[in-house]
Protein backbone atom coordinates (compact mmCIF):
# COMPACT_ATOMS: atom_id res chain seq x y z
CA UNK A 1 0.00 0.00 0.00
CA UNK A 2 1.15 3.51 -0.71
CA UNK A 3 1.56 6.33 2.11
CA UNK A 4 2.93 8.95 -0.11
CA UNK A 5 5.32 11.13 2.12
CA UNK A 6 3.21 14.11 1.89
CA UNK A 7 1.05 16.86 3.64
CA UNK A 8 2.30 17.08 7.30
CA UNK A 9 5.46 14.30 7.47
CA UNK A 10 8.68 15.68 7.26
CA UNK A 11 11.67 13.74 4.65
CA UNK A 12 14.01 11.47 5.64
CA UNK A 13 16.37 13.35 7.77
CA UNK A 14 19.21 10.71 8.11
CA UNK A 15 19.12 11.34 11.68
CA UNK A 16 17.69 7.84 12.69
CA UNK A 17 16.61 8.81 16.40
CA UNK A 18 14.10 11.80 14.71
CA UNK A 19 12.97 9.64 11.81
CA UNK A 20 12.11 6.86 14.25
CA UNK A 21 10.82 9.15 16.85
CA UNK A 22 8.69 10.91 13.78
CA UNK A 23 7.73 7.10 12.75
CA UNK A 24 6.48 5.69 15.79
CA UNK A 25 4.15 9.12 16.70
CA UNK A 26 2.03 7.02 14.67
CA UNK A 27 0.91 4.10 16.44
CA UNK A 28 0.02 2.48 13.12
CA UNK A 29 3.38 2.43 12.72
CA UNK A 30 4.74 1.21 15.63
CA UNK A 31 2.41 -1.62 14.85
CA UNK A 32 4.10 -1.91 11.57
CA UNK A 33 7.57 -2.48 12.96
CA UNK A 34 6.23 -4.81 15.89
CA UNK A 35 4.45 -6.72 13.19
CA UNK A 36 7.34 -6.40 10.79
CA UNK A 37 10.07 -7.97 13.24
CA UNK A 38 8.19 -10.81 14.54
CA UNK A 39 7.46 -12.06 11.19
CA UNK A 40 10.92 -11.27 9.69
CA UNK A 41 12.16 -13.45 13.15
CA UNK A 42 9.61 -16.12 12.22
CA UNK A 43 9.78 -16.33 8.83
CA UNK A 44 13.59 -16.41 7.92
CA UNK A 45 13.60 -19.35 10.84
CA UNK A 46 11.11 -21.32 9.25
CA UNK A 47 12.57 -19.97 5.78
CA UNK A 48 15.86 -21.75 6.42
CA UNK A 49 14.86 -24.67 6.59
CA UNK A 50 12.16 -24.48 4.17
CA UNK A 51 15.63 -23.79 1.60
CA UNK A 52 17.62 -26.75 3.44
CA UNK A 53 14.51 -28.90 2.51
CA UNK A 54 13.73 -27.62 -1.24
CA UNK A 55 10.59 -27.45 0.02
CA UNK A 56 10.19 -24.07 -1.88
CA UNK A 57 7.42 -25.64 -3.83
CA UNK A 58 5.64 -26.45 -0.80
CA UNK A 59 5.69 -23.10 0.45
CA UNK A 60 4.74 -21.82 -2.47
CA UNK A 61 1.26 -23.45 -2.92
CA UNK A 62 0.77 -22.68 1.26
CA UNK A 63 1.31 -19.12 0.41
CA UNK A 64 -0.62 -18.96 -2.88
CA UNK A 65 -3.38 -20.31 -0.60
CA UNK A 66 -3.59 -17.75 1.44
CA UNK A 67 -4.84 -15.64 -1.26
CA UNK A 68 -8.38 -17.16 -0.93
CA UNK A 69 -7.85 -17.66 2.80
CA UNK A 70 -7.72 -14.04 2.88
CA UNK A 71 -10.08 -12.85 1.06
CA UNK A 72 -12.19 -15.52 2.05
CA UNK A 73 -12.22 -14.23 5.96
CA UNK A 74 -12.66 -10.75 4.82
CA UNK A 75 -15.78 -11.58 2.85
CA UNK A 76 -17.20 -13.19 5.98
CA UNK A 77 -16.23 -10.42 7.73
CA UNK A 78 -13.20 -12.03 10.34
CA UNK A 79 -10.07 -10.67 9.70
CA UNK A 80 -7.78 -11.48 7.34
CA UNK A 81 -5.33 -12.90 10.10
CA UNK A 82 -7.54 -15.82 11.05
CA UNK A 83 -7.93 -16.49 6.97
CA UNK A 84 -4.29 -16.25 6.60
CA UNK A 85 -3.55 -18.68 9.63
CA UNK A 86 -6.49 -21.41 8.77
CA UNK A 87 -6.06 -21.93 5.52
CA UNK A 88 -2.08 -22.17 5.25
CA UNK A 89 -2.27 -24.50 8.06
CA UNK A 90 -4.76 -26.34 5.96
CA UNK A 91 -2.55 -26.41 2.74
CA UNK A 92 0.10 -27.62 4.94
CA UNK A 93 -2.09 -30.83 6.29
CA UNK A 94 -3.25 -31.79 2.78
CA UNK A 95 0.37 -31.49 1.55
CA UNK A 96 1.40 -33.52 4.33
CA UNK A 97 -1.20 -35.87 3.62
CA UNK A 98 -0.80 -36.07 -0.46
CA UNK A 99 3.18 -35.97 -0.53
CA UNK A 100 2.92 -40.28 0.42
CA UNK A 101 5.96 -41.75 0.89
CA UNK A 102 8.17 -40.07 -2.31
CA UNK A 103 9.98 -37.26 -0.07
CA UNK A 104 9.82 -33.46 -1.96
CA UNK A 105 7.37 -35.30 -4.61
CA UNK A 106 4.47 -33.14 -4.92
CA UNK A 107 1.33 -34.47 -5.99
CA UNK A 108 -1.27 -33.72 -8.96
CA UNK A 109 -3.69 -33.22 -6.14
CA UNK A 110 -1.75 -30.23 -4.56
CA UNK A 111 -1.59 -28.54 -7.81
CA UNK A 112 -5.26 -29.15 -8.22
CA UNK A 113 -6.19 -28.02 -4.89
CA UNK A 114 -4.50 -24.68 -5.50
CA UNK A 115 -6.10 -23.97 -8.88
CA UNK A 116 -9.45 -24.17 -7.49
CA UNK A 117 -8.72 -22.11 -4.04
CA UNK A 118 -7.03 -19.62 -5.77
CA UNK A 119 -9.94 -19.14 -8.41
CA UNK A 120 -12.66 -19.03 -5.39
CA UNK A 121 -9.89 -16.16 -3.52
CA UNK A 122 -10.80 -14.41 -7.04
CA UNK A 123 -14.33 -14.97 -6.43
CA UNK A 124 -14.00 -13.48 -2.95
CA UNK A 125 -12.23 -10.70 -3.59
CA UNK A 126 -15.35 -9.72 -6.72
CA UNK A 127 -18.04 -10.79 -3.66
CA UNK A 128 -16.38 -7.52 -2.08
CA UNK A 129 -16.30 -5.36 -4.63
CA UNK A 130 -13.12 -4.02 -3.49
CA UNK A 131 -14.76 -1.68 -0.43
CA UNK A 132 -11.61 -2.66 1.76
CA UNK A 133 -8.02 -3.01 0.10
CA UNK A 134 -8.80 -5.18 -2.45
CA UNK A 135 -6.48 -7.71 -3.87
CA UNK A 136 -3.78 -6.02 -4.37
CA UNK A 137 -2.81 -5.70 -0.28
CA UNK A 138 -3.51 -9.40 -0.35
CA UNK A 139 -1.26 -10.24 -2.87
CA UNK A 140 1.74 -7.15 -2.20
CA UNK A 141 1.34 -6.88 1.61
CA UNK A 142 0.14 -3.39 3.75
CA UNK A 143 1.82 -2.13 6.57
CA UNK A 144 -1.43 0.36 7.34
CA UNK A 145 -4.15 -0.79 9.83
CA UNK A 146 -2.21 -3.57 11.70
CA UNK A 147 -4.18 -3.21 14.65
CA UNK A 148 -2.68 -4.24 17.98
CA UNK A 149 -5.05 -7.23 18.12
CA UNK A 150 -3.06 -8.41 15.18
CA UNK A 151 0.20 -8.35 16.51
CA UNK A 152 -0.61 -10.07 19.54
CA UNK A 153 -2.06 -12.44 17.36
CA UNK A 154 1.16 -12.20 15.16
CA UNK A 155 3.44 -12.63 18.16
CA UNK A 156 1.23 -15.32 20.07
CA UNK A 157 1.78 -17.72 16.85
CA UNK A 158 5.04 -17.00 16.34
CA UNK A 159 6.45 -17.83 19.76
CA UNK A 160 4.36 -21.19 19.25
CA UNK A 161 6.20 -21.72 16.16
CA UNK A 162 9.46 -20.59 17.52
CA UNK A 163 9.65 -22.59 20.45
CA UNK A 164 8.37 -25.77 18.11
CA UNK A 165 11.02 -25.43 15.92
CA UNK A 166 13.27 -24.70 18.78
CA UNK A 167 12.48 -28.47 20.24
CA UNK A 168 12.44 -30.38 16.86
CA UNK A 169 14.94 -27.84 15.47
CA UNK A 170 18.36 -30.63 15.68
CA UNK A 171 16.10 -33.62 14.72
CA UNK A 172 15.09 -31.96 11.92
CA UNK A 173 18.29 -30.81 10.33
CA UNK A 174 19.46 -34.47 10.73
CA UNK A 175 16.00 -35.60 9.35
CA UNK A 176 16.34 -32.95 6.19
CA UNK A 177 20.48 -33.79 5.95
CA UNK A 178 20.00 -37.38 6.17
CA UNK A 179 16.97 -38.81 6.08
CA UNK A 180 17.94 -42.92 6.24
CA UNK A 181 20.45 -42.44 8.80
CA UNK A 182 18.14 -40.30 10.79
CA UNK A 183 15.41 -42.84 10.77
CA UNK A 184 17.94 -46.04 11.48
CA UNK A 185 18.43 -43.71 14.83
CA UNK A 186 15.04 -43.69 15.37
CA UNK A 187 14.19 -39.73 14.59
CA UNK A 188 10.50 -39.86 13.57
CA UNK A 189 11.20 -38.44 9.83
CA UNK A 190 7.66 -38.64 8.42
CA UNK A 191 6.14 -37.57 11.71
CA UNK A 192 8.99 -34.77 11.58
CA UNK A 193 8.17 -33.77 7.74
CA UNK A 194 4.23 -32.80 8.93
CA UNK A 195 5.15 -30.79 11.80
CA UNK A 196 7.19 -29.14 9.52
CA UNK A 197 4.52 -28.48 6.84
CA UNK A 198 2.26 -27.10 9.49
CA UNK A 199 5.29 -24.44 10.81
CA UNK A 200 5.75 -23.73 7.13
CA UNK A 201 1.95 -23.17 7.26
CA UNK A 202 2.13 -20.80 10.18
CA UNK A 203 5.15 -19.12 9.05
CA UNK A 204 3.65 -18.61 5.87
CA UNK A 205 0.31 -16.81 7.06
CA UNK A 206 2.36 -14.64 8.84
CA UNK A 207 4.44 -13.50 6.53
CA UNK A 208 1.75 -13.02 4.09
CA UNK A 209 0.34 -10.08 6.63
CA UNK A 210 3.87 -7.76 5.63
CA UNK A 211 4.96 -9.01 2.11
CA UNK A 212 1.44 -10.22 0.75
CA UNK A 213 1.06 -13.85 -0.61
CA UNK A 214 2.86 -13.38 -3.50
CA UNK A 215 6.05 -12.13 -1.82
CA UNK A 216 6.28 -14.37 1.04
CA UNK A 217 9.65 -15.65 -0.41
CA UNK A 218 10.91 -12.19 0.32
CA UNK A 219 11.32 -13.49 4.13
CA UNK A 220 11.13 -16.66 3.64
CA UNK A 221 14.14 -17.89 1.07
CA UNK A 222 15.55 -14.96 -0.13
CA UNK A 223 17.43 -14.41 3.88
CA UNK A 224 18.20 -17.95 3.94
CA UNK A 225 19.57 -18.41 0.52
CA UNK A 226 22.11 -15.03 1.52
CA UNK A 227 22.75 -16.54 4.56
CA UNK A 228 24.14 -19.95 3.45
CA UNK A 229 25.51 -18.05 0.67
CA UNK A 230 27.86 -16.48 3.09
CA UNK A 231 28.36 -19.49 5.45
CA UNK A 232 27.83 -23.44 5.74
CA UNK A 233 27.77 -23.13 9.79
CA UNK A 234 24.23 -24.08 10.68
CA UNK A 235 23.88 -22.18 13.51
CA UNK A 236 25.45 -19.37 12.22
CA UNK A 237 23.81 -19.25 8.97
CA UNK A 238 19.92 -19.15 10.86
CA UNK A 239 21.18 -16.54 12.96
CA UNK A 240 22.29 -14.36 9.94
CA UNK A 241 19.05 -15.43 8.05
CA UNK A 242 16.86 -13.77 10.92
CA UNK A 243 19.27 -10.91 11.13
CA UNK A 244 19.21 -10.29 7.12
CA UNK A 245 14.92 -10.54 6.89
CA UNK A 246 14.50 -8.28 10.09
CA UNK A 247 16.83 -5.68 8.51
CA UNK A 248 15.22 -6.20 5.04
CA UNK A 249 11.88 -5.83 6.69
CA UNK A 250 12.57 -2.44 9.33
CA UNK A 251 14.46 -1.00 5.78
CA UNK A 252 11.38 -1.39 3.51
CA UNK A 253 9.45 -0.27 6.46
CA UNK A 254 11.16 2.90 6.54
CA UNK A 255 11.40 3.40 3.04
CA UNK A 256 7.98 2.46 2.57
CA UNK A 257 6.87 5.61 4.98
CA UNK A 258 9.21 8.10 3.29
CA UNK A 259 8.82 7.17 -0.62
CA UNK A 260 5.84 6.82 -2.62
CA UNK A 261 5.96 3.10 -3.37
CA UNK A 262 5.00 -0.38 -1.99
CA UNK A 263 5.94 -2.32 1.16
CA UNK A 264 6.22 -5.60 -0.64
CA UNK A 265 8.54 -3.73 -3.37
CA UNK A 266 11.26 -2.21 -0.85
CA UNK A 267 11.18 -5.62 1.34
CA UNK A 268 11.95 -7.47 -1.64
CA UNK A 269 14.01 -5.63 -2.97
CA UNK A 270 16.56 -4.89 -0.09
CA UNK A 271 16.61 -9.09 0.24
CA UNK A 272 17.15 -9.19 -3.21
CA UNK A 273 20.57 -6.81 -2.85
CA UNK A 274 21.43 -8.53 -0.07
CA UNK A 275 21.25 -11.57 -1.88
CA UNK A 276 23.32 -10.09 -4.58
CA UNK A 277 25.75 -8.58 -2.57
CA UNK A 278 26.28 -11.69 -0.61
CA UNK A 279 27.25 -13.76 -3.93
CA UNK A 280 29.30 -10.80 -5.12
CA UNK A 281 31.47 -11.23 -1.91
CA UNK A 282 31.66 -15.03 -1.90
CA UNK A 283 32.82 -14.79 -5.73
CA UNK A 284 35.32 -11.89 -4.53
CA UNK A 285 36.30 -14.30 -1.37
CA UNK A 286 36.77 -17.26 -3.65
CA UNK A 287 38.75 -15.51 -6.33
CA UNK A 288 41.40 -14.73 -3.39
CA UNK A 289 44.27 -16.99 -3.44
CA UNK A 290 44.06 -19.71 -1.12
CA UNK A 291 40.90 -19.09 0.42
CA UNK A 292 38.54 -20.87 -2.34
CA UNK A 293 37.25 -23.03 0.52
CA UNK A 294 36.52 -21.05 3.29
CA UNK A 295 33.15 -22.49 4.58
CA UNK B 1 54.33 -40.35 32.61
CA UNK B 2 51.47 -40.57 34.53
CA UNK B 3 50.22 -43.89 32.21
CA UNK B 4 52.13 -46.49 32.03
CA UNK B 5 49.95 -48.77 30.96
CA UNK B 6 49.63 -46.78 27.65
CA UNK B 7 52.22 -48.57 26.05
CA UNK B 8 51.47 -51.95 26.33
CA UNK B 9 50.25 -52.18 22.54
CA UNK B 10 48.23 -50.54 19.83
CA UNK B 11 45.11 -48.86 20.68
CA UNK B 12 42.69 -50.92 22.24
CA UNK B 13 38.63 -50.83 21.35
CA UNK B 14 36.44 -49.47 24.05
CA UNK B 15 35.65 -52.61 26.47
CA UNK B 16 32.88 -54.54 25.35
CA UNK B 17 30.02 -55.36 28.21
CA UNK B 18 29.09 -58.96 26.11
CA UNK B 19 31.32 -61.48 24.60
CA UNK B 20 29.25 -63.04 22.32
CA UNK B 21 28.57 -62.53 18.33
CA UNK B 22 27.62 -59.17 17.61
CA UNK B 23 25.62 -60.88 15.02
CA UNK B 24 24.02 -64.00 14.35
CA UNK B 25 21.45 -65.72 12.04
CA UNK B 26 20.32 -69.00 11.87
CA UNK B 27 18.09 -70.66 9.17
CA UNK B 28 16.99 -66.39 8.59
CA UNK B 29 15.07 -65.72 5.30
CA UNK B 30 13.28 -62.39 3.96
CA UNK B 31 10.47 -61.87 1.93
CA UNK B 32 9.37 -59.15 -0.44
CA UNK B 33 5.93 -58.87 -1.52
CA UNK B 34 5.19 -62.43 -1.04
CA UNK B 35 8.37 -63.55 -2.69
CA UNK B 36 11.33 -65.17 -1.06
CA UNK B 37 14.53 -63.30 -1.31
CA UNK B 38 16.58 -65.47 0.13
CA UNK B 39 16.37 -68.22 3.15
CA UNK B 40 18.19 -71.09 5.38
CA UNK B 41 21.10 -67.86 5.99
CA UNK B 42 23.64 -68.84 8.50
CA UNK B 43 25.75 -66.27 9.56
CA UNK B 44 27.99 -65.58 12.48
CA UNK B 45 30.00 -62.41 12.73
CA UNK B 46 32.26 -61.29 15.76
CA UNK B 47 34.00 -58.29 16.82
CA UNK B 48 36.39 -57.17 14.27
CA UNK B 49 34.81 -59.46 11.94
CA UNK B 50 34.61 -58.23 8.09
CA UNK B 51 32.01 -60.08 6.30
CA UNK B 52 30.60 -58.47 2.83
CA UNK B 53 27.22 -59.98 1.45
CA UNK B 54 27.73 -60.58 -2.08
CA UNK B 55 24.66 -61.39 -4.99
CA UNK B 56 23.26 -60.32 -7.77
CA UNK B 57 20.73 -57.44 -7.92
CA UNK B 58 17.04 -57.88 -6.19
CA UNK B 59 18.50 -60.95 -4.31
CA UNK B 60 18.18 -59.06 -1.27
CA UNK B 61 21.44 -57.69 0.21
CA UNK B 62 20.07 -54.35 1.19
CA UNK B 63 17.39 -56.05 2.95
CA UNK B 64 19.34 -58.29 5.10
CA UNK B 65 21.16 -55.34 6.32
CA UNK B 66 17.63 -53.37 6.51
CA UNK B 67 16.88 -56.58 8.61
CA UNK B 68 19.07 -55.96 10.27
CA UNK B 69 18.18 -52.50 11.31
CA UNK B 70 14.76 -53.26 12.17
CA UNK B 71 13.50 -52.12 9.44
CA UNK B 72 11.97 -55.21 7.52
CA UNK B 73 10.93 -58.58 8.95
CA UNK B 74 12.35 -61.20 9.56
CA UNK B 75 10.27 -64.23 7.60
CA UNK B 76 11.53 -67.17 9.63
CA UNK B 77 14.66 -68.23 11.85
CA UNK B 78 16.20 -66.24 14.25
CA UNK B 79 18.10 -62.90 14.24
CA UNK B 80 20.25 -61.33 16.97
CA UNK B 81 21.84 -58.12 16.88
CA UNK B 82 24.47 -57.52 19.62
CA UNK B 83 22.65 -59.91 21.91
CA UNK B 84 19.31 -58.23 21.17
CA UNK B 85 16.11 -58.29 18.59
CA UNK B 86 17.02 -56.22 15.69
CA UNK B 87 16.28 -52.58 15.90
CA UNK B 88 16.78 -53.03 19.82
CA UNK B 89 20.42 -52.20 19.42
CA UNK B 90 20.39 -49.73 16.71
CA UNK B 91 21.91 -46.99 18.41
CA UNK B 92 25.33 -49.05 19.14
CA UNK B 93 25.29 -49.72 15.01
CA UNK B 94 26.65 -47.19 12.25
CA UNK B 95 24.59 -47.57 9.33
CA UNK B 96 25.89 -45.85 5.64
CA UNK B 97 22.59 -46.12 3.28
CA UNK B 98 23.18 -47.12 -0.39
CA UNK B 99 24.06 -44.52 -2.73
CA UNK B 100 24.31 -40.87 -1.00
CA UNK B 101 25.64 -38.29 -1.75
CA UNK B 102 25.62 -34.06 -1.39
CA UNK B 103 24.76 -32.14 -4.46
CA UNK B 104 27.37 -28.83 -4.41
CA UNK B 105 24.17 -26.95 -3.40
CA UNK B 106 24.71 -28.95 0.19
CA UNK B 107 25.89 -25.98 2.31
CA UNK B 108 26.80 -27.20 5.49
CA UNK B 109 30.29 -28.48 6.55
CA UNK B 110 31.54 -32.09 6.80
CA UNK B 111 31.73 -31.53 10.24
CA UNK B 112 28.23 -30.80 10.78
CA UNK B 113 27.19 -34.07 9.32
CA UNK B 114 29.16 -36.24 11.39
CA UNK B 115 28.12 -34.16 14.59
CA UNK B 116 24.26 -35.14 13.49
CA UNK B 117 25.88 -38.65 13.52
CA UNK B 118 26.45 -38.12 17.76
CA UNK B 119 23.73 -36.46 18.81
CA UNK B 120 21.53 -35.37 15.72
CA UNK B 121 18.47 -36.95 17.52
CA UNK B 122 18.56 -35.41 20.40
CA UNK B 123 15.50 -32.88 20.86
CA UNK B 124 16.10 -29.15 21.96
CA UNK B 125 18.58 -26.82 21.36
CA UNK B 126 21.97 -27.40 22.34
CA UNK B 127 23.77 -24.51 24.21
CA UNK B 128 25.55 -22.90 21.77
CA UNK B 129 29.08 -22.25 24.27
CA UNK B 130 30.93 -24.11 26.90
CA UNK B 131 30.06 -26.87 28.96
CA UNK B 132 31.95 -29.73 28.97
CA UNK B 133 29.67 -32.40 27.05
CA UNK B 134 30.12 -30.02 24.41
CA UNK B 135 33.42 -29.82 24.82
CA UNK B 136 33.37 -33.95 24.92
CA UNK B 137 31.17 -33.97 21.69
CA UNK B 138 33.51 -31.60 19.62
CA UNK B 139 36.25 -33.96 20.35
CA UNK B 140 34.98 -37.27 19.55
CA UNK B 141 33.56 -35.27 16.12
CA UNK B 142 37.11 -34.84 15.71
CA UNK B 143 38.76 -38.06 16.33
CA UNK B 144 35.77 -39.44 14.42
CA UNK B 145 37.11 -36.95 11.58
CA UNK B 146 40.65 -38.11 12.11
CA UNK B 147 40.51 -41.67 12.09
CA UNK B 148 39.23 -41.74 8.30
CA UNK B 149 41.40 -38.86 7.29
CA UNK B 150 39.32 -36.07 6.87
CA UNK B 151 40.60 -33.45 8.99
CA UNK B 152 41.78 -31.88 5.39
CA UNK B 153 38.62 -31.03 3.69
CA UNK B 154 35.96 -31.71 7.40
CA UNK B 155 35.43 -28.04 7.40
CA UNK B 156 34.29 -27.65 3.87
CA UNK B 157 30.52 -27.58 2.74
CA UNK B 158 30.18 -31.04 2.38
CA UNK B 159 28.39 -30.70 -0.96
CA UNK B 160 32.02 -29.43 -2.57
CA UNK B 161 33.89 -32.31 -1.35
CA UNK B 162 34.32 -35.48 -4.09
CA UNK B 163 32.29 -38.57 -3.65
CA UNK B 164 35.30 -40.20 -2.21
CA UNK B 165 35.78 -37.70 0.64
CA UNK B 166 31.97 -37.66 1.35
CA UNK B 167 32.18 -40.98 1.67
CA UNK B 168 35.17 -40.73 4.10
CA UNK B 169 32.54 -38.33 6.04
CA UNK B 170 29.73 -40.70 6.13
CA UNK B 171 31.89 -43.22 7.65
CA UNK B 172 33.13 -40.88 10.05
CA UNK B 173 29.31 -40.07 11.18
CA UNK B 174 28.54 -43.78 11.31
CA UNK B 175 31.45 -44.30 13.57
CA UNK B 176 31.35 -41.18 15.71
CA UNK B 177 28.98 -42.75 18.56
CA UNK B 178 31.83 -46.19 18.60
CA UNK B 179 29.42 -48.21 17.34
CA UNK B 180 30.21 -51.48 17.87
CA UNK B 181 28.74 -53.21 14.35
CA UNK B 182 29.37 -51.08 10.78
CA UNK B 183 26.21 -51.55 8.68
CA UNK B 184 27.49 -50.10 5.01
CA UNK B 185 25.40 -50.59 2.10
CA UNK B 186 27.98 -50.48 -1.04
CA UNK B 187 30.15 -47.43 0.04
CA UNK B 188 32.19 -48.07 -2.91
CA UNK B 189 29.78 -48.04 -5.52
CA UNK B 190 29.93 -44.12 -6.59
CA UNK B 191 33.79 -44.14 -6.08
CA UNK B 192 36.22 -43.82 -8.72
CA UNK B 193 38.65 -47.03 -8.73
CA UNK B 194 41.65 -45.14 -6.58
CA UNK B 195 39.67 -44.41 -3.95
CA UNK B 196 37.78 -47.74 -3.99
CA UNK B 197 40.94 -48.81 -2.83
CA UNK B 198 41.27 -46.01 -0.19
CA UNK B 199 38.21 -46.34 1.08
CA UNK B 200 38.18 -50.08 1.26
CA UNK B 201 41.47 -50.45 3.24
CA UNK B 202 40.21 -47.40 5.83
CA UNK B 203 37.04 -49.85 6.38
CA UNK B 204 39.53 -52.64 6.86
CA UNK B 205 41.47 -51.16 9.04
CA UNK B 206 38.63 -49.71 11.21
CA UNK B 207 37.44 -53.27 11.42
CA UNK B 208 40.91 -55.19 12.27
CA UNK B 209 42.50 -52.24 14.44
CA UNK B 210 39.22 -50.82 16.37
CA UNK B 211 37.90 -54.45 16.71
CA UNK B 212 34.44 -53.04 15.14
CA UNK B 213 32.39 -55.53 13.52
CA UNK B 214 31.52 -54.54 9.46
CA UNK B 215 28.88 -56.10 7.58
CA UNK B 216 29.31 -54.36 4.06
CA UNK B 217 27.11 -55.59 1.19
CA UNK B 218 29.13 -54.95 -2.10
CA UNK B 219 28.70 -54.90 -5.36
CA UNK B 220 32.00 -55.94 -6.88
CA UNK B 221 33.96 -58.03 -4.04
CA UNK B 222 37.51 -57.18 -5.78
CA UNK B 223 38.49 -54.15 -3.80
CA UNK B 224 37.37 -55.60 -0.55
CA UNK B 225 38.75 -58.98 -1.24
CA UNK B 226 42.21 -59.29 1.09
CA UNK B 227 40.20 -57.23 3.85
CA UNK B 228 37.96 -59.75 3.95
CA UNK B 229 37.21 -62.52 6.84
CA UNK B 230 33.98 -63.67 5.02
CA UNK B 231 31.64 -63.81 2.58
CA UNK B 232 27.93 -64.52 2.80
CA UNK B 233 26.58 -64.59 -0.85
CA UNK B 234 22.75 -64.36 -1.48
CA UNK B 235 21.11 -65.63 -4.45
CA UNK B 236 17.64 -66.52 -5.64
CA UNK B 237 17.89 -70.25 -5.25
CA UNK B 238 19.92 -70.09 -1.69
CA UNK B 239 22.80 -68.78 -0.03
CA UNK B 240 26.55 -69.25 1.20
CA UNK B 241 28.84 -68.61 3.81
CA UNK B 242 32.20 -68.47 4.62
CA UNK B 243 35.58 -67.78 3.62
CA UNK B 244 36.04 -65.47 0.27
CA UNK B 245 38.31 -69.13 -0.91
CA UNK B 246 35.66 -71.39 0.07
CA UNK B 247 32.26 -69.12 -1.18
CA UNK B 248 33.77 -67.47 -4.67
CA UNK B 249 34.10 -70.53 -6.14
CA UNK B 250 33.27 -72.37 -9.53
CA UNK B 251 31.23 -74.87 -8.03
CA UNK B 252 29.62 -72.85 -5.08
CA UNK B 253 28.11 -70.49 -7.55
CA UNK B 254 27.10 -73.36 -10.16
CA UNK B 255 24.97 -74.25 -7.30
CA UNK B 256 23.42 -71.23 -6.69
CA UNK B 257 22.56 -70.31 -9.77
CA UNK B 258 21.82 -73.45 -10.67
CA UNK B 259 23.71 -73.38 -14.00
CA UNK B 260 27.46 -73.29 -15.21
CA UNK B 261 29.29 -70.66 -13.77
CA UNK B 262 33.15 -70.24 -13.99
CA UNK B 263 35.24 -68.77 -11.00
CA UNK B 264 39.03 -67.46 -12.91
CA UNK B 265 41.36 -65.66 -10.28
CA UNK B 266 43.73 -62.87 -12.52
CA UNK B 267 47.25 -62.80 -12.30
CA UNK B 268 47.11 -59.58 -9.60
CA UNK B 269 44.52 -61.70 -7.47
CA UNK B 270 41.04 -60.06 -8.64
CA UNK B 271 38.59 -62.63 -9.43
CA UNK B 272 36.50 -62.85 -12.76
CA UNK B 273 32.90 -65.06 -12.80
CA UNK B 274 32.45 -65.83 -16.62
CA UNK B 275 29.37 -67.44 -17.72
CA UNK B 276 26.84 -65.79 -14.54
CA UNK B 277 23.33 -66.22 -16.87
CA UNK B 278 21.92 -62.73 -16.79
CA UNK B 279 18.15 -63.32 -16.24
CA UNK B 280 19.32 -63.75 -12.53
CA UNK B 281 21.80 -60.74 -12.23
CA UNK B 282 19.49 -58.12 -13.82
CA UNK B 283 22.53 -56.28 -15.57
CA UNK B 284 25.17 -56.13 -13.34
CA UNK B 285 27.14 -58.26 -11.41
CA UNK B 286 28.26 -59.58 -7.97
CA UNK B 287 31.83 -59.93 -9.18
CA UNK B 288 33.49 -58.19 -12.26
Amino acid sequence: MVLSADVASPPWSWNLLADFQQMWAYPFMVNAFRAGAIVAVVAAAVGWFVVLRRQTFAAHTVSAVAFPGAAGAVLLGFGAVYGYFTLCVAAALVIAAARGDGEGAESALTGTVQAFLLACGFLFVALYKGLLEGPQTILFGTFLGITTTQVTVLLCAGAAVLAVLALIGRPLLFASVDPRVAAARGVPVRALSTAFLVLLGAATAEASQITGTLLVFALMVIPAATARTITARPGISLLLAVLFSFTATWAGLIAAYYAPYPLGFFVTSFAFSGYVLALGLRALHGALPGRGVAA
Amino acid sequence: MTRPRAVDGPRLPAPRAESGPVLELRAAAARRGGRTLWSGVELTVREGEFTAVLGPNGAGKSTLVKMLLGAAPVAAGEVRVLGARPGQANHRIGYLPQRRSFDASMRIRGIDVVRLGLDGDRWGVPLPFGGPRHRDARQRVAEAVELVGASAYAHRPIGQCSGGEQQRLLIAQALVRRPQLLLLDEPLDSLDLSHQGGVAALIGRICHQEGVAVVMVAHDVNPILHHLDQVLYLAEGGSAGGTPEEVITSATLTRLYGTRVEVLRASDGRLVVVGRPETTGGGHGALR
